[in-house]
């Protein structure tokens, strides 16, 4: 378990990374936190001649609101997210997802911009980042671009980035009012990976009728599957239980997950369902609670 | 204050907290090579050439060692459970001709660094020639299978046959018979810290010395000298500080003799430490038993037979552990029940996979679960409570010593003492088990599935033959104890202390343990086998109760005092009623050689504890788990042990083995598995598919009650181990929990372990045919 010998490169700043990027991409992996890197290179399963070491590249770091976004930069810690008062305030879903990926020593290291390139399937970062329809802001030599999930995340564990790009920042939307958030998850143990885990919003209007909603799903495919079309089944109507169910129903329709050693195809199917609805459930009863002191706050 | 009986601090933590242990890999001396192993990624294949010229052209690359450098070496012969026919399945250092488990060690790479050595491993070029593999025992049986070892003629190394009356007649004349097919999953011991050793040879002495042994250090040291043949009193073998051993760590494996070869072939100091995946791969898997059970009640709910057939699991060759896994399990199986006749033929297969030894409570973890589980069932189909049929057939007091009718370890199974309705009743205390029941028909009503199950055991500890202590007071008037036992993580030198500390009248904090050493001490059978409390600490007693009596002989002569008016206290010896007439331990060790005339001179003396039969301590785990329906999800709400070790020298060490071991009893109950494909691909390999629970799979809950109710009468302490109990009713207590909390489903419960899809699995199962 020792990885086999790479030239290791510390840039500055963003420029001089992008410049290495620019020369040696193909042969070159940068290291942000190192949480699922460096496992990799210790099994020799990925083997670079070039590492660049993002942390000391300034200005890659930092949560900021504009526009009626909320912007992370790549290399900001896990943890950072995690107890950050304008991430719990603007994107209470993100904050609820965060505690649940591996363990604080874990998050303390990991990036979000690192978990976000990693595209693990069952990761909870772009799940939570599709469920919200954000933007993974990628920069290289030749320029940047910005692409939506479903254009970005590609295969297991496969971005749409080019070698010589790297992912400086992810934008999501500042959540709107009256709305209710939920991440739920089933792991082997606490820290786990999710064998299946869901990303949930439901938004209802004053009147508590839903106007939207959002469903993304861990584990049951390559990528982040959002199930736009068994959530819209719910707007129009005060939410039910057996609405929830229902959207489970839908949302494991059309899914054949992989089995593998710890979730067979058929148990990961049964999360997905079972979770939508428990998350629905729970984004929707927030949602009425935060409608319900919307009123009380006017009164 | 006597220090036996008191939670006195441990003595080793001091330097562990504070960073100053040293461990295997901590290990260094000038000049150190690092090895590497290769190893098979074939289950089963014909080995062909082995070539190496890449890998030696590597700079930095300075050995690579294959079978036929090694000459005519033995293969590495069995500690316990030994059968002569199973010589053949023994396992060599290194393979040849053929592989018979992904894991085995095909070549030995030697290299300045281990970043090196692995890159010597990646251009390392060997011909297999693969074979049909078998990776189930079920099959590994059956006609037509590939063969692993010819010798053999199939793939039954051995069958086991334990016969107590006539089984087979009661059975036929039971009132009622339950017969269950249950299985236990392959898991094994995971310390925390690998396997790992340095060897340095001396060409001038021909002294080969080792650190970083484990366990049995001097029975291993005989084990290389007749591999080496290499003269035993030139082998120096140092433990250094262990990071957990669990049955696991310290046996005798092929890698135990390439180190030490390679030091004394290249002249030159080789370190090997071991990496998780080759831990997960290389080290004994265990636990691996299926069961074929029958067990028949008198009208009256009274065991009147139990036949069990069950096959165990070996893997590819057979190590130093022998059979004497299966040999337990067998002798233990009934428990704390009276069963007047009791057959059990145990089978020991041969598959293509890691070879296996002994897991923390060996046999009896697999043992207690089919026990335990086969009672729940019986107690359901006769209509009786549970608890009520376990009273019903528990072996009382006024019956020990009791002859359960098989043996292990080439001794008979016979119970020392116990009150087993005592331990169910406070394990039900503690549990709370009236409120338990009425939460969970709360809970039942709710629409939540809550379950309560218990899991009684009865272990075995104490193993001998017999162990060996020296106490001595050196001449700066320290006192120090030697003894034969290993340090595996679980206190020992703190209970040494102890026992030593009541015999001198001196704090255990100023005594010194010496262990783990064959150059400091001369014999030692090791730290296995929940042994040490009721071997070691007897020894140590004995010697220290010499000593004693050589203090108040020196102290008389020098104080001229007849020894009945003499004081011994805090390092000294005084004249009752006279405190300045006094002799310190300094004075009196170095007064003591050459000593008085009819005394054998020295501050000093050893002794031999011997053990012929085992202690037998016993205990009832219960659990109360919430199952979630819908995710097949299993929460451990509470939990408590109750477990009569005699008594307890240092009850915080034994509340720490218990709940350490329950956290290993939950892995097996809930998480850990080693699963081959067909091909005999292992499939766990990190830590990422084999699964140990940590602090956060813990019960939310866990109450310990340590009994002392019955001493054993076969120590003068009345000590029994406490090292496995606390992992040996888990897996029962757990899956009758869940059991229970799934029994209005129609669900039942064979096998290990309880992973969420296969609970799943099982009420979507149970749901489809009702
Ligand atoms: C025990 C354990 C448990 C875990 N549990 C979870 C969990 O439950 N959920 C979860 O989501 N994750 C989990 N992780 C993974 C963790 O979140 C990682 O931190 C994350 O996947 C990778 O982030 P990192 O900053 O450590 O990236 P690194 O490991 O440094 O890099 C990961 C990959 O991304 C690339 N990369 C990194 N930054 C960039 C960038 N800015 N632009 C382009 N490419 C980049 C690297 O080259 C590399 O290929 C766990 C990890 C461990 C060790």
């Amino acid at each position: 378990m020792k990885p086999p010998r790479f030239d290791y490169l510390i840039p500055r700043s963003l420029d001089e990374a992008l410049g290495v990027l620019a020369q040696h991409g193909e042969d070159a992996k940068v290291l942000a936190g190192g949480q699922s890197l460096v496992p990799l290179l210790n099994f020799r399963l990925v083997r670079p001649a070039h590492l660049l070491d993002l942390n000391d590249v300034a200005g890659l770091a930092g949560i900021r609101v504009d526009d009626g976004h909320l912007t992370i930069g790549a290399m900001t810690r896990q943890r950072a997210v995690e107890t950050s008062a304008l991430v719990r305030e603007r994107c209470p879903l993100l904050a609820e997802a965060m505690p649940q990926i591996g363990h604080v020593q874990i998050r303390n290291r990991g990036t979000i911009g690192g978990s976000l390139a990693h595209a693990d399937p069952a990761a909870e970062l772009p799940a939570v980042v599709a469920a919200l329809d954000g933007e993974l802001v990628l920069r290289s030599a030749r320029g940047e671009r910005v692409l939506t999930p479903d254009r970005y995340f590609v295969a297991y564990l496969t971005t749409a980035a080019e070698p010589d790009e790297l992912l400086v920042e992810v934008r999501v939307p500042v959540t709107p009012p009256r709305t209710g958030v939920a991440f739920l998850e089933v792991s082997r143990r606490h820290g786990d990976f999710a064998l299946v885990g869901v990303a949930a919003t439901v938004t209802v209007d004053e009147a508590g009728v839903c106007t939207a909603g959002a469903l993304a799903l861990t584990g049951v495919g390559p990528t982040p599957v959002v199930a736009r079309d068994a959530v819209r089944t719910l707007v129009g109507a005060r939410p039910t239980p057996a609405a929830f169910e229902e959207v489970g129903r839908r949302v494991v329709a059309g899914l054949r997950p992989d089995g593998d050693l710890h979730a067979s195809s058929e148990y990961r199917a049964q999360l997905a369902r079972v979770l939508s609805a428990r998350a629905l459930a729970r984004a929707a009863e927030r949602a009425a609670a935060g409608a319900e002191r919307a009123k009380s706050d006017r009164r | 204050m006597p220090a036996i009986g008191r939670s006195v601090r441990r003595l080793e933590d001091r330097r562990l907290l504070t960073g100053r242990g040293k461990y295997a890999a901590d290990f260094r001396l000038p000049g150190l090579l690092h090895g590497a192993v290769l190893r098979s990624p074939h289950a089963h294949a014909r080995l062909g050439e082995i070539r190496s010229k890449a890998a030696l052209a590597l700079p930095g690359v300075v050995a690579v060692v294959t079978f036929d450098d090694l000459g005519d070496v033995g293969r590495i012969p069995t500690r316990l459970g030994h059968q002569a026919g199973n010589v053949v399945c023994l396992q060599r250092p290194l393979a040849s001709e053929k592989v018979r488990y992904v894991g085995e060690p095909v070549a030995f790479v030697v290299a300045e660094s281990r970043y090196l050595a692995e890159d010597a491993l990646d251009v390392m070029e060997v011909d297999y020639e693969p074979l049909p593999a078998v990776a189930d025992a079920r099959r590994s049986v059956e006609a037509g299978t590939p063969v692993l070892h010819d010798a053999v003629g199939g793939n039954v190394a051995t069958t086991l046959h334990t016969r107590k009356g006539d089984a087979t007649a009661a059975m036929a004349a039971a009132h009622v018979r339950v017969r269950e097919r249950l299985a236990v999953q392959r898991h094994t011991g995971i310390p925390m810290e690998t396997r790992g050793l340095t060897a340095a040879f001396d060409a001038g002495t021909g002294m080969l010395r080792l650190w970083g042994v484990a366990k049995i250090p001097h029975f291993n040291r005989r084990v290389l000298a007749d591999l080496l043949g290499h003269p035993e009193h030139l082998i120096q073998f140092t433990e250094l500080e262990v990071g957990g051993g669990f049955g696991v760590r310290g046996e005798f494996y092929p890698e135990d003799f390439l180190v030490p070869w390679s030091a004394k072939r290249l002249g030159r100091p080789v370190q090997w430490i071991e990496d998780r995946r080759e831990h997960l791969m290389a080290a004994n898997h265990s636990r691996q038993q299926y069961h074929d059970v029958e067990i028949g009640f008198d009208r009256d709910g009274r065991i009147v037979a139990l036949v069990d057939h069950f096959m165990v699991d070996l893997g590819g060759y057979i190590r130093t552990h022998g059979v004497v896994v299966p040999e337990l399990t067998a002798a233990l199986l009934p428990g704390p029940y009276r069963i007047p006749h009791y057959t059990a033929e145990a089978r020991c297969v041969l598959t293509n996979k890691t070879p296996t030894g002994t897991y923390r409570g060996p046999g009896r973890y697999e043992g207690t679960f089919v026990r335990e589980r086969l009672m729940d069932i019986a107690a359901r189909k006769l209509g009786v409570d549970p608890l009520e049929l376990r009273r019903r057939n528990f072996i009382t007091p006024d019956e020990m010593p009791y002859d359960v009718g098989g043996g292990a370890l080439a001794q008979r199974t016979v119970y020392d003492c116990g009150d087993y309705a005592s331990a169910l009743d406070k394990a039900l205390a503690a549990l709370d088990y009236e409120s338990a029941r009425r939460e969970q028909a709360e809970a039942r009503r709710q629409g939540r599935s809550i379950g309560i199950g218990v899991g009684f055991l009865v272990e075995k500890a104490g193993l001998g033959p017999w162990e060996y202590a020296r106490v001595e007071i050196d001449a700066t008037g320290h006192v120090v104890v030697y003894s034969g036992v290993a340090s595996v993580g679980q206190g020992i030198e703190t209970t040494l202390a102890q026992v030593c500390a009541d015999e001198l009248n001196v704090s255990p904090e100023k005594i010194t343990v010496v262990h783990g050493d064959s150059a400091r001490v001369p014999f030692g059978v090791g730290g296995f086998a929940s042994r040490g409390a009721s071997v070691a600490l007897p020894a140590a007693l004995e010697a220290a109760r010499k000593v004693r009596a050589k203090i108040f002989r020196v102290a008389s002569t020098l104080l001229e005092a007849a020894a009945d008016d003499l004081v011994l206290d805090d390092g000294a010896v005084h004249v009752r009623g006279v405190p300045d007439r006094r002799v310190t331990f300094r004075e009196l060790a170095r007064a003591a050689v050459p000593g008085p005339p009819d005394m054998e001179p020295g501050l000093y003396a050893a002794h031999f504890f011997e053990a012929p039969m085992m202690t037998y301590p016993y205990g009832c785990h219960a659990a109360v788990v919430e199952v979630d329906v819908a995710t097949g999800t299993v929460k451990i709400l509470k939990y408590a042990i109750a477990y009569d070790i005699g008594k307890a020298i240092n009850p915080m060490i034994v509340e720490g083995q218990l709940v350490g071991a329950l956290a290993q009893g939950i892995g097996g109950a809930l998480l850990e598995e080693l699963v081959y494909d067909e091909q005999g691909q292992l499939l766990t390999t990190t830590f990422m598919e084999y699964l140990v629970p940590t602090v956060m799979e813990m019960p939310e809950s866990t109450e310990v009650r340590i009994l002392e109710e019955t001493p054993t009468p076969l120590n003068p302490l009345g000590v029994k181990g406490a090292g496995e109990g606390g992992s040996s009713g888990c897996g029962a207590a757990v899956a009758n929990a869940v059991a229970d909390a799934l029994a209005p489903l129609g669900v039942s419960i064979t096998a290990l372990p309880l992973s969420p899809d296969r609970l799943s699995a099982l009420i979507r199962a149970a749901g489809d045919s009702r």
